[in-house]
C-alpha cells in the first residue's frame, strides 16, 4: 500500500501549499502559496525538508489525520493549536502535542488538530514531503483556478495524500527556539499605486485609523472594517495588475488587503501596498484582529526585506533537539519576545515579521 | 515616445502606466515594453504582467534596486513603437444557438437589433487580446462593436459553463472554466483556452497581442467539436498568415 496520510476530517480549509507559483501571472495564473511563508519554512526545517517543500496549510480549525505508513515524521509551525495524538480511530483521548516541533507517528495513530489560537494559520509538514506532481513548478493549491495541490481543491474526508518516504528517518525530534510566529497590529505599507484616487486627507486617515479584520476574509483577501475611505475620482479604474499586499478600496470604502490567492488583475483603486517583509505576518492575522498601517519609503522597505531574509537564513540555527535546555537560547530570547516599532523603523535585531 | 508614468506597487512591483482606458495604442506600447524587458533578461525581474494600459514589473529589490530598474525602463522606452508585437491570428469556432446563448435575446432587446444581427456584428471584427487575467487562460478581447456595448449584468450568475462566450462594455471573453460571471452570455466555444496537465504540457492558447476572429458554427458542429475536444483531439492552430499573404 502506498504510504499516505488519510484525511479523516478535513478541518475548515486545509490545502497543500508551498512558496507559490510565481512567473505565470501573464497567463492569468494566481501566485498563491502559503499565507505565511515564514511558518511554512519553519515547518519544513523541523523535518529537514527543503524550505519550499509543499506542506498542509490549516486555517482556524485543523484536520484529523490517520497515519497509513510504517511511521512518519511530522511537524507543526505557526499558530498555537490544540493537537492530540490518539492511538487509533476508536480512542477518545490521546496525548497533547505542542506546535513548533516535530513528532514521529506510527501506523494507525491519529493526529487530531483542533482550533488554532494566536493566529489564523498552521503548517503541517511531513519529512520527505508529499508525492504530488508540481503544476507549473509548484504544488500549491489554486482553488479558484482548480489547479495544483491535491486535485486542485481543499482536502475532504477520505483523501489519501501519498508520502514520498515510506518511513521516518532515524533521528531525534526537533523544536525551534526563540522564534515568535505570532501576529501584531502594525503593518508597514507604501502609498500607491493609485493613491492619487484619494484626497490627501483620506490617505492620511487611512494611515491613522485602526481597522478590524472582518468576516468574509479568506486566502484571496482580508476585508477590513473601520474608517470609510472616500474616493476622489470614483472607485472604478481600468483593470490593472495587483501586487501582493495591495490595499484596494471598493465602492463601499472599506479596504481589502489582497493576499496569496488574489486574482492577477483587478479594477479597484489601490491606496497602498503592504511591504514584502510584512506579508508573512499579515497572512497569519485572524478574523477579528486589529490592524493599522504605517507609511514607509521604498528604501526602508528594502532594508526591512533584507532583515527578513537574514532572519529566514537563521531559522536553521534555531532548530534544536527536543529536550535541549532553553538556557542556550536565553541570551536571544528576551530580545525576540517583543516587537518594538518606533517611528516606523523596526529594530533589525528583532524578529518582527 | 509615448508619455508614461512609473507607479510604486509596494517594494516588489513597479507599474509602467501609459494612460487610462482600454485603447489599442496604449496596449501596443504595453506589449512593446514587455517584449523589450523580457528580451533584456534583467537579473532581478521576476515577471512582467501586461494589462490594458500598464505593465506590471515584479522584481526582487535586493537584486535590483527600484532606482536601477526605473533607469533601465527609461532606457528601454527610447524609441519604443506600437508596431513591435505582431501577435498570432486565430479563427475560433463559436456556436451562437440560443440553447448555448442564454443572453442573446436580452442583448438583442437591449440593443434594438435582431439576434441574427447581434451574432453577425459580434463575429464581424478581429479582436485584439489585451491581456490575460482573472482565471488561467482567460483572455480579454476587444473591442466589441459599439452597438453591442452593454453594462454588466446587475446580478452576476453564480456559475456559467466552461467555453461560455460573453460580452460586456467593450470586452468579449471566452471563459476557460466554470466560474461566477457578470457578463452576458452570447455563445459557446468548444475550444479549450487553458490546457492543463501535471507534466510539461500546459498553457494558455491565447497571448496578449494575438488577434481573434469568431467563426460561427451550428449546434451540431459545436457538439461534434466539443466531443472531439473532450477526447483531447481538437487541435486549434493559429492562421498561417505568411502563406495567406503569398497566396
Amino acid at each position: 500500500m502506498i504510504p499516505s496520510l488519510h484525511i479523516v476530517r478535513p478541518g475548515l480549509l486545509t490545502t497543500v501549499q508551498d512558496l507559490g507559483r510565481a512567473g505565470y501571472q501573464n497567463l492569468g495564473i494566481a501566485v498563491g502559496g502559503a499565507l505565511d511563508p515564514v511558518s511554512l519554512r519553519v515547518a519544513n526545517a523541523l523535518v529537514g525538508n527543503a524550505p519550499g517543500a509543499g506542506a498542509l496549510e490549516v486555517l482556524y480549525l485543523g484536520p484529523t489525520i490517520a497515519i497509513e505508513a510504517d511511521d512518519v515524521r511530522m511537524s507543526f509551525a505557526g499558530a498555537s493549536a490544540a493537537i492530540e495524538v490518539l492511538p487509533d480511530v476508536t480512542a477518545t483521548r490521546g496525548k497533547r502535542v505542542e506546535t513548533m516541533r516535530s513528532i514521529r507517528l506510527r501506523r494507525g495513530e491519529i493526529a487530531r488538530i483542533g482550533s488554532l489560537s494566536g493566529g489564523a494559520v498552521l503548517y503541517l509538514a511531513v519529512e520527505g514531503g508529499f508525492a504530488i506532481e508540481p503544476m507549473l513548478g509548484s504544488v500549491s493549491t489554486d482553488i479558484r483556478g482548480g489547479l495544483g495541490g491535491w486535485q486542485g481543491r481543499a482536502l475532504t474526508a477520505g483523501d489519501r495524500l501519498p508520502l514520498r518516504l515510506p518511513r521516518a528517518s532515524d533521528r531525534d525530534e526537533c523544536r525551534i527556539e526563540g522564534l515568535d510566529l505570532g501576529y501584531r497590529a502594525a503593518f508597514r505599507a507604501i502609498a500607491g499605486p493609485q493613491n492619487d484616487y484619494f484626497a490627501p486627507s483620506e490617505l492620511a486617515a487611512f494611515f491613522a485609523s485602526d481597522y478590524t479584520v472582518g468576516t468574509g476574509s479568506n486566502r484571496m483577501g482580508m476585508r477590513l472594517e473601520g474608517r470609510h475611505i472616500a474616493h476622489a475620482r470614483g472607485h472604478n479604474i481600468t483593470s490593472d495588475a495587483v501586487a501582493p499586499g495591495s490595499v484596494q478600496v471598493p465602492g463601499n470604502g472599506q479596504p481589502i488587503v489582497l493576499l496569496a490567492d488574489r486574482q492577477t488583475t483587478g479594477g479597484y483603486p489601490k491606496i497602498a501596498t503592504v511591504i514584502s517583509a510584512d506579508l508573512p505576518a499579515l497572512g497569519r492575522l485572524p478574523i477579528g484582529a486589529k490592524i493599522r498601517f504605517e507609511s514607509v519609503t521604498i528604501e526602508q522597505a528594502r532594508e526591512l526585506r533584507r532583515d527578513l531574509l537574514a532572519e529566514i537564513e537563521r531559522i536553521k540555527d534555531r532548530i534544536v533537539p527536543v529536550g535541549c535546555s532553553d538556557a542556550d537560547a536565553a541570551d536571544v530570547a528576551p530580545k525576540l519576545s517583543h516587537h518594538n516599532l518606533i517611528s516606523g523603523v523596526v529594530d533589525a535585531g528583532n524578529w518582527a515579521i | 515616445m509615448p508619455p508614461y508614468k512609473v507607479l510604486t506597487a509596494g517594494d516588489t512591483g513597479l507599474v509602467v502606466e501609459f494612460g487610462d482606458g482600454v485603447d489599442r495604442q496604449l496596449s501596443a506600447f504595453v506589449l512593446a515594453l514587455a517584449r523589450r524587458l523580457n528580451e533584456a533578461r534583467l537579473e532581478g525581474i521576476t515577471e512582467t504582467v501586461p494589462t490594458f494600459r500598464s505593465l506590471m514589473v515584479y522584481y526582487d529589490p535586493i537584486v535590483l534596486a527600484s532606482t536601477a530598474l526605473v533607469a533601465r525602463i527609461v532606457e528601454l522606452m527610447e524609441g519604443v513603437r506600437t508596431s513591435e508585437s505582431a501577435g498570432r491570428l486565430w479563427h475560433l469556432p463559436v456556436c451562437y444557438d440560443c440553447e448555448l446563448a442564454p443572453d442573446l435575446g436580452y442583448v438583442a432587446t437591449r440593443t434594438g437589433l435582431t439576434c441574427a444581427t447581434v451574432v453577425e456584428r459580434h463575429a464581424a471584427v478581429a479582436y485584439h487580446v489585451y491581456m490575460l487575467g482573472f482565471l488561467p487562460g482567460l483572455a480579454y478581447l476587444g473591442d466589441v462593436p459599439a452597438e453591442l456595448a452593454l453594462p454588466r449584468r446587475e446580478v452576476p450568475r453564480t456559475r456559467i459553463p466552461a467555453g461560455s462566450v460573453a460580452i460586456a462594455m467593450s470586452m468579449s471573453c471566452i471563459f476557460p472554466r466554470e466560474t461566477p460571471c457578470g457578463l452576458h452570455l452570447v455563445g459557446r466555444s468548444p475550444v479549450a483556452l487553458w490546457r492543463q496537465s501535471t507534466g510539461a504540457e500546459f498553457g494558455a492558447l491565447l497571448a496578449p497581442g494575438d488577434r481573434v476572429i469568431f467563426a460561427p458554427i451550428s449546434l451540431r458542429e459545436y457538439e461534434d467539436l466539443h466531443a472531439k475536444a473532450a477526447a483531447g483531439k481538437l487541435v486549434i492552430t493559429p492562421v498561417d498568415e505568411t502563406r495567406d499573404a503569398a497566396a
